[in-house]
């Protein structure tokens, strides 16, 4: 097994901060808006973006929830992993909301399907968009593209990303790891 | 995540307390999923799951098929009444009819003792005990527990006080074994016909004092008297046994702390409890009923994980 970094500290950080500006060009004063991150990996990004969007560009009245996805995953019982799931934090309805859904890695585009089936039960959003830190290009098993995207790159199926962040593994850093 | 340690769900003794733990947290999960607006999640579609309820029941029927449609299964009903039974076909030939229409899981109650672990060893289906004759009843169990953790904290170290017809009930055997299993303290307390010469051996103490079992609990769970199984009279009049065992307004008022009131249902008002406590905030009956729902998705959720595809 040997690994080796995508991104380390301070490449991780500068896209956060095209992310968040990224985001504050299109949503404004996020009024309307609505950032998910998707459970369990996306929750940390979510909360980066909005600690950014807090302390460097004053805004503060942006809604955050945590969507779990697994139980609306199509893999149940195809594959031989146990799904474990996470704890959803919506307190809101998204009615006629501009909804961003927040992942780490973008990879088959099944968990989106499944967070697109998900965010139902909460109303009809007026939209939906994607905000991925990492896009494996070329892996894709459904038509799902990113909106907003941190960095691409090529990965074969047998190579794996992993996205560290500080308040879990103590370092803001993407590794490939080659099985 | 670890998996449940058992393929079927066919009585609390085959459990772990891992096993319950995993149960619990699943069942938390699905709670917030039945109170959100849409409660339905598909995560159970291609599955198909036959209710066969060869004894009477409305609760437990009703809240396994709603448990079952949340999750997305297909739901075929099935009730001995109505059914071929009459005709003399055998349980095995009648559940193997019903597993050739590709059914997967089999929830069953029945009036024998055992009829589960002998399906279990006789058809190629995931089987969950939904009360079996006077032996176990695992999902009333796991809901009592459940409720006693979201309403107390947790289970282990509370004193729970089982009140009534101990021996013909199955649902007092497996909140026994639930109880003991998660770290809590058990008694049953009840006219001395009504409990079993064996329950020594479970390590649980007998009170025949109601006031002095109220004052030791934390939590009462109250029994149906259940007159269908008593071929012969175990005590001399209902009204007797409400003077001794029944739960009223009056005695709680009389205990020094405030405990928790829990009944399986169906209710007989005016015999263990009369209604002013059944419809008190003491009271957690009703709770009990939604965390019902919660428990047997989780239930089943985790034992179709184990289906083959």
């Amino acid at each position: 097994m040997s690994q080796k970094v995508l991104l380390n500290e301070k490449e991780v950080n500068i896209i956060l901060h095209r992310l968040a500006c990224q985001l504050i060009e299109k949503h404004n004063d996020f009024s309307n808006t609505i950032l998910i991150g998707l459970q369990p990996r996306g929750k940390h990004l979510a909360d980066r973006l909005l600690q950014l969007l807090q302390s460097d560009y004053n805004i503060f009245d942006t809604q955050v929830g945590y969507l779990d996805i697994t139980f609306y995953r199509d893999d149940f019982r195809r594959s031989n992993k146990v799904l474990e799931a996470s704890e959803t934090q919506m307190d809101f309805i998204v009615e006629g909301k501009n909804v961003v859904f927040i992942d780490d890695v973008l990879y088959t585009g099944r968990s989106i399907r499944a967070a697109l089936t998900a965010i139902q039960s909460y109303g009809r959003p007026k939209s939906i968009e994607l905000l991925i830190l990492i896009d494996r290009r070329f892996s894709r098993h459904l038509p799902i593209q990113p909106d907003y995207r941190g960095r691409q790159v090529d990965a074969i199926d047998e190579e794996k990303v992993i996205v560290n962040w500080k308040e879990t593994q103590g370092e803001d850093t993407v590794y490939l790891i080659k099985q | 995540m670890s998996t449940l340690s058992v393929e079927h769900l066919l009585g609390i003794k085959h459990l772990t307390k891992e096993d319950i733990h995993l149960i619990f947290e699943t069942a938390d999960h699905f709670k917030q999923v039945i109170n959100r607006p849409i409660k339905k999640v598909p995560s159970l579609r291609d599955i198909t799951i036959a209710n066969l309820f060869f004894e009477n029941s409305t609760r437990t029927k009703l809240s396994f098929e709603i448990a079952q449609k949340r999750l997305s299964a297909d739901v075929i009903n099935f009730s001995a009444g109505q059914s071929s039974l009459k005709k003399g076909e055998t349980l095995i030939d009648t559940v193997n009819n019903i597993l050739s229409m590709k059914v997967d899981m089999v929830v069953m109650r029945h009036p024998k003792p055992g009829a589960a672990e002998f399906l279990m060893q006789h058809v190629d289906a995931k089987i969950i005990n939904a009360g079996d004759g006077a032996h176990e009843h695992p999902t009333q169990a796991l809901l009592d527990t459940y409720s006693i953790r979201e309403k107390l904290g947790h289970v282990e170290g509370k004193k729970v006080v089982i009140v009534g017809d101990i021996l013909h009930s199955r649902v007092a055997l497996s909140n026994i074994f639930a109880l003991q299993l998660l770290g809590a303290k058990v008694k049953v307390c009840g006219p001395k016909s009504l409990i079993p010469k064996y329950i020594h051996e479970l390590g649980v103490e007998v009170e025949t004092n109601l006031k002095k079992a109220l004052q030791w609990c934390d939590v009462a769970n109250m029994l149906r008297v259940q007159n269908e199984r008593m071929e012969v009279s175990y005590f001399p009049s209902t009204r007797e046994y409400t003077q001794q065992y029944g739960v009223t307004k009056a005695l709680l008022d009389e205990l020094d702390k405030s405990i928790i009131i829990m009944h399986p249902g169906p209710i007989n008002r005016g015999v263990e409890i009369t209604s002013d406590v059944a419809d008190s905030n003491q009271a957690i009956i009703l709770d009990q009923v939604e965390n019902g729902v919660a428990i047997r998705m989780a239930v089943t959720y985790l034992l179709a994980s184990k289906i083959k595809s």
